[in-house]
């Protein structure tokens, strides 16, 4: 009774990551492609359904906690399903505050096409799928993988700091725009990073019994 | 909304001058397991012990109240009738000590001096060890006598007699109390099954277990329903202060 | 000795009042079994020159013909026991329910009294209130009075088995029939009554062996007989009036028939109580 409760429980959360996924997808695509309408899907539908979806996991959450009483494993999955829950509902917030700036972008002239702000999308929806799939498969190694990406996001979002940088020194009127994209870029950091945090949650989940215990101790000290 | 199959209205139990149940009220829905739970002498099993007219048999025992079986006032129906339709399971496995497996399950209708054809016989007692998830250990040894079985298995045994009555409503005095881990598991994943077709009603001091299988939890304290609701909020939020302490393990 | 066990005072000492105390139980009960072990030896030795085939299957002869046996006093105790046991059972049964059924209350306490005070009346008594009943209306002696005073003397004991195995029966054997929704009377024949046959038939051997070896109270109404019958209205012999008869002859030939008789007797209550010791451990239900 109790696997069939987390099973399912599994499944919700799986749901969950891709409305956020497909979330972060039409964002981009409808700053990339100026389709409003797609931007007021995400604005308006879509994060009414990841805010309900939310709520649902958690309570879940909770009455398997009180029914069950789990212990060991059962445990540790439950209530790191909990804190996934949370994080994927801050991804969401992120994909709704892309679409959000996105909307301003649309309306005014383009600064420039957008090339590296659709990379550093697609590299991030990478991470959360991985991430995703490293919980799904119980593979805390993948799930180290993911970890390690983290710092070419970061990379990603200093250079498109430094060339942006150049356009506002040049022309006055750019700034606001610019600084919109690169909110748009520092939205996509806190969604990998986000993505990093599920990896961690997973590589817990797992560690109770996995014998790697060491390796997986020293890679996290890096 | 559920189904009610059973409301408790008003139920004042009484040992002599002792009131032990005071002033129950109740809704107890069709296909549900029911659990009451509390603290030694709170009063649950004198509660179900009067929904199968069996308090009143003791010397000096009464009740007062109404207790609808669908719209029927089972204190005042013929109590023989009222024990075929709610049957009960006891804390200690009482099965049949003359009789084999096979005259256990169909006891009631055997003791009642019920005549029915041998395939139909045969069916039934089938039927019911299967519910009762005992059928592949026993079935070839359905002319042994019933108590060579172990503990679990007596006490399934009894859940097979008392579902081959057909009844609409199973009684259980916290049948698993005197069992081993094991036994008390494949108990409470039969009666997940087995609530499909009958009501349950469990009376069980373990917590655990209320907050496992059941759907509808009663807490009684000292007599009295302290708080009555659906077990998911019963457990994660309880309205009642005391109810919070008891499932703390305060006391009881 | 181990030398590092605890030398407390008086061990040593303690350790023989035990060894004293043991010895002296079992050479009491030995002192009380050989009385015992002397009148079999006796009756067996007396007794076993007559036993044969013919003895066991003749009735007896007059005086000075030889061969004889005692097969109608045999048959005799045979219809004399069967019709006591047809009498007092049922009466001994239903008491024996009444009373562990009713057990907390007064008039159940009054009756229990009356069947102990029974138990205490000399059994010939009991033959002359046969003899008033059954012997004077009928004019004339019969196997029926005797069986009806051996019956009065088997009761208390019927009923004080039966009442005692009944009150062993745990009250959940009950309510688990009552659960089926059995009423009262289904309840106790067709559950109660059969768990308990093994506590209530033992009670029933051992009166039976009890009252074989009865005699006073079938002075005056089985009153004896040399003659096979099978009639219960009329006089019939059985084992004890034989023995006491022939015992008190003059003739030394029928007090060796006396003896032989004794043995059968001895070993007929020996086989019943067996049974019955026997037979109540081997079917006895346990809670």
């Amino acid at each position: 009774m109790l696997q069939q409760n987390i099973d399912n429980l599994k499944k919700e959360i799986i749901n969950y990551s891709f409305l956020v996924d497909r979330m972060i997808e039409k964002a981009i695509k409808g700053l990339v492609e100026s389709d409003k309408e797609l931007l007021l899907q995400v604005i308006n539908e879509d994060e009414k359904q990841a805010n309900r979806l939310e709520i649902e996991i958690e309570d879940m959450s909770i009455v398997m906690i009180a029914k069950y009483s789990p212990k060991g494993k059962d445990l540790r999955t439950i209530l790191m399903m909990l804190k996934m829950n949370n994080d994927l509902e801050r991804i969401g917030d992120h994909a709704v505050d892309i679409s959000e700036s996105a909307m301003y972008l649309i309306e005014r002239p383009k600064l420039k096409s957008y090339i590296d702000i659709p990379r550093m999308a697609a590299l991030t929806r990478q991470m959360l799928s991985d991430a995703i799939d490293s919980f799904i498969e119980e593979d805390n190694i993948k799930a180290n993988e993911v970890c390690k990406k983290d710092d070419i996001i970061d990379d990603f979002r200093d250079q498109i700091l430094r060339e942006l940088i150049t356009y506002m020194s040049t022309d006055f009127n750019s700034i606001e725009r610019a600084l919109r994209i690169l909110n748009i870029a520092r939205h996509l950091e806190r969604i990998a990073d986000l993505s990093t945090n599920i990896c961690e949650d997973v590589i817990y989940m797992v560690e109770g019994k996995n014998i790697k215990h060491h390796s997986m101790l020293e890679q996290k000290g890096e | 909304m559920e189904d009610q199959i059973l409301s408790i209205k008003n139920l004042n139990a009484y040992f002599k001058d002792f009131n032990a149940v005071k002033n129950v009220s109740m809704k107890v829905y069709k296909n549900s397991i029911t659990a009451i739970m509390g603290p030694s002498g709170c009063g649950k099993t004198t509660l179900i012990r009067c929904i199968n007219r069996l308090h009143e048999l003791t010397e000096g025992a009464y009740s007062t109240g109404e207790i609808y079986l669908r719209n029927q006032d089972i204190l005042k129906l013929n109590p023989i009738v009222i024990r075929r339709q709610i049957g009960m399971v006891f804390q200690k496995p009482n099965p049949f000590p003359t009789m084999s497996i096979y005259d256990n399950v169909i006891a009631g209708y055997r003791i009642n001096g019920i005549k029915l054809p041998k395939s139909e016989m045969d069916s039934i007692v089938e039927l019911s060890l299967k519910r009762a998830a005992l059928w592949e250990e026993v079935k070839d040894k359905l002319r042994q006598k019933g108590v060579f079985l172990s503990g679990g298995q007596q006490q399934r045994l009894c859940i097979a007699r008392a579902i081959a009555m057909n009844p609409e409503i199973i009684l259980m005095d916290e049948p698993t109390s005197a069992l081993d881990p094991k036994s008390t598991l494949k108990i409470e994943e039969l009666l997940y099954e087995l609530k499909k077709e009958i009501t349950i009603i469990i009376v069980t001091h373990n917590i655990a277990q209320a907050a496992r299988i059941s759907d509808y939890t009663a807490f009684m304290y000292l007599g009295e329903l302290i708080e009555y609701d659906r077990s998911d909020k019963m457990f994660t939020n309880p309205s009642d202060p005391k109810t919070n302490e008891y499932l703390r393990g305060t006391f009881g | 000795m181990s030398g590092d066990r605890m030398e407390y005072k008086g061990y040593r000492r303690r350790r023989l009042i035990d060894k004293i105390f043991k010895a002296t139980i079992y050479g009491l009960s030995f002192l009380l079994f050989l009385p015992l072990f002397l009148i079999f030896g006796l009756i067996i030795k007396n007794g076993i020159s007559h036993i044969s085939l013919e003895f066991l299957i003749n009735n007896p002869k007059p005086v000075g013909e030889a061969g004889g046996g005692i097969l109608n006093a045999m048959i005799g105790t045979l219809i004399l026991m069967i019709t006591s046991t047809i009498i007092a059972l049922p009466f001994g049964v239903l008491v024996g329910i009444f009373l562990s059924e009713n057990s907390k209350r007064k008039y159940a306490l009054v009756i229990s009294t009356i069947v102990d005070v029974f138990q205490g009346i000399p059994s010939i008594v009991i033959g002359i209130v046969a003899y008033i009943w059954i012997v004077l209306p009928l004019k004339k002696f019969s196997a029926l009075s005797g069986a009806l005073a051996l019956s009065f003397i088997m009761l208390p004991t019927i009923i004080k088995s039966t009442e005692e195995t009944l009150k062993m029966i745990p009250y959940s054997l009950k309510e688990a029939a009552y659960s089926v929704g059995a009423n009262y009377h289904r309840t106790i024949l067709k559950v109660i009554l059969p768990a308990s046959l093994s506590g209530i038939l033992s009670g029933i051997l051992v009166s039976i062996a009890r009252i074989s070896g009865e005699t006073a109270p079938l002075l005056f109404t089985a009153f004896g007989s040399d003659i096979l019958e099978y009639n219960i209205l009329k006089p019939m012999g059985s084992l004890p009036l034989l023995i006491f008869n022939y015992a008190k002859s003059p003739y030394p030939e029928w007090h060796e028939i006396a003896w032989s008789a004794s043995l059968v007797l001895i070993t007929i209550v020996f086989i019943f109580n067996l049974i019955a010791t026997i037979g109540e451990n081997r079917w006895k239900i346990k809670f």
